[in-house]
């Protein structure tokens, strides 16, 4: 299974080399989707982990009990549909491929699966109809 | 065989004439030659919904008592053209504060056509014929005398498709356009473009009736940076930016189904402007014409990180197959105006023909030929 969670990381528990565990100790693959640490402060990690459920429930223990705050991802990003043109503007920024737009009815598709919340589609949109929320599940 | 204007307005009066948009006829000249064509439709109706700058509009405030000569002109905090007193304006779809710049021209005539109130605030210095100095008031579309939409150049014959070679990303007018490669995108609507289907203005000049924006609008003349000498492709299409139209209508009648503001990241306000033209298939040359599908349009592909240098070409089918093969690169595309919208201007305008609630119009004055574009030549350069 595949999950996104944003890992947030107290001033002190930035120094451990937690992606390295998870993948060593837990077997856990680990794809960075976007990363906010400085060293010294706390910070935000969105990544996306693929694993049995077994070995993800591990893992996130072992990253809870190293003082990390772990928070599945339900990543919102919503679109004001009655006011879209279906321009394409979103899709062609969207390098990820959630957002599509194609033969033969040219109206614009949202496959939230394929997100990774870079917030490209909320800067191109020129008729600014986006908006994306982190919520926690 | 040939047809005059007024013989397929007889028709449109009687609720005869035979009417496909462009993508239809298309799909039947397959199957049947020019003449056949020729012989069985009327009229073919084109689409257009894109980013269109070069638009704005016309306002008049009316006067208030005491009269002022507004001088410097503020719409919702917006400074609008103060060259055209009394109380006239041109609103410029790119206008704007750059204290607010995703707020500007182009929304203030979203704004009017919905019917909001606009605050208005204006300065002039005061005559002994307008004695008033400063002035503050609230408008709207009925308030105004005339809202006129007027667009100097619309339309674009053929745009480019802009990519991005360099390491970074770029905003502009054509999207947000990734590092290396890794997209491209395009604005016309191909086989149904307006300008495509009719590329020699055979049937599109001053006085040519269109649809602009949900109403009836007219052709006024070509547009700025009307361009009639570029190379062609084998089946007589430029192969790059061509020809435009300067358009004119009501903007109390428009609605925002087909005109929308715009605002691009670090670009700036645009205005998205819905055109359809309406062809009248006058002869077997203009049925062959309409007859062009998206494989037959050339384009050409431009590095906008690079001077706009020239990558290559490619064409319509290419592009809306998601992706083109250019100088040995395999780009992703997109589209950045709205193929679905174009295709129903050209429905709307094919069901007002059909219905005999919109009549052609032959035009009072051809197209210029001959014409090619003078650049800017920039002074002092090296101080």
């Amino acid at each position: 299974m595949t999950k996104k969670y944003i890992l947030t990381f107290p001033v002190d528990a930035t120094d451990r080399s937690v992606t390295y565990e998870l993948i060593k100790k837990f077997d856990i693959r680990i794809n960075i989707l976007k990363a906010e640490i400085e060293i010294g402060k706390s910070g935000q990690l969105l990544v996306e982990l693929e694993a049995n459920e077994e070995q993800l429930e591990r893992g996130i223990k072992y990253l809870k009990e190293s003082g990390i705050i772990v928070s599945a991802l339900a990543n919102k990003i919503s679109h004001d549909e009655e006011k879209c043109i279906n321009c394409g503007n979103c899709a062609s920024a969207c390098f990820s491929g959630a957002l599509t737009i194609k033969a033969p009815d040219w109206k614009l598709k949202f496959d939230p699966a394929k997100c990774i919340i870079c917030k490209l589609c909320l800067k191109s949109c020129p008729l600014k109809l986006f908006k994306i929320e982190f919520a926690e599940q | 065989m040939s047809k005059t204007y007024e013989e397929i307005n007889d028709k449109i009066k009687k609720g005869t004439a035979v009417v496909l948009t462009a993508e239809e006829v298309s799909e039947l000249a397959k199957t049947l030659s020019p003449k056949e064509i020729a012989h069985k439709v009327d009229v073919v109706t084109t689409g257009t919904f894109g980013a269109m700058c070069s638009s704005g509009a016309f306002v008049n405030f009316g006067h208030s008592n005491p009269p002022i000569r507004m001088e410097r002109i503020e719409l919702n905090g917006v400074q609008v053209s103060g060259g055209l007193a009394a109380v006239d304006t041109y609103i410029g779809a790119t206008d704007c504060n750059p204290a607010r710049p995703a707020y500007g021209g182009a929304h203030l005539i979203e704004d009017l056509v919905n019917g909001k109130d606009i605050r208005l605030e204006a300065w002039g210095k005061g005559t002994d014929c307008y004695p008033r100095k400063h002035i503050e008031a609230v408008i709207n579309r009925n308030t105004v005398n005339e809202a006129i939409m007027y667009n100097p150049r619309n339309s674009y014959q053929n745009y480019n498709v802009a990519t991005n070679g360099s390491d970074r990303i770029i905003y502009t007018y054509m999207g947000t356009l990734l590092p290396g490669f890794r997209n491209a995108s395009y604005s016309t609507s191909g086989e149904l473009s307006p300008l495509l289907n009719d590329p020699e203005c055979r049937t599109i000049g001053l006085g040519t009736r269109i649809f602009l924006c949900g109403t009836e609008g007219y052709v006024t003349w070509n547009g700025t940076q009307f361009h009639s000498t570029k190379e062609l492709n084998g089946y007589g299409l430029p192969v790059s930016n061509a020809r435009t139209i300067a358009v004119i209508g009501n903007l109390k009648e428009m609605s925002t189904e087909f005109l929308r503001a715009a605002y691009y990241e670090k670009y700036g306000v645009s205005l998205f402007v819905g055109i359809g033209v309406p062809i009248p298939i006058l002869d077997e040359d203009l049925a062959h014409r309409v007859s062009i599908r998206n494989e037959q349009i050339t384009t050409s592909v431009l590095d906008y990180s690079d001077s706009s240098r020239l990558l290559g070409r490619t064409t319509y089918a290419d592009l809306q197959s998601g992706e083109i093969n250019v100088a040995g690169k395999k780009i992703r595309t997109s589209p950045v105006s709205s193929i679905s919208k174009a295709r129903e201007i050209a429905e709307i305008l094919k069901a007002w023909i059909e219905k005999g609630q919109f009549l052609l119009s032959a035009p009072v004055k051809p197209m210029p030929v001959g014409t090619s574009l003078n650049s800017l030549k920039a002074e002092n350069e090296n101080k």
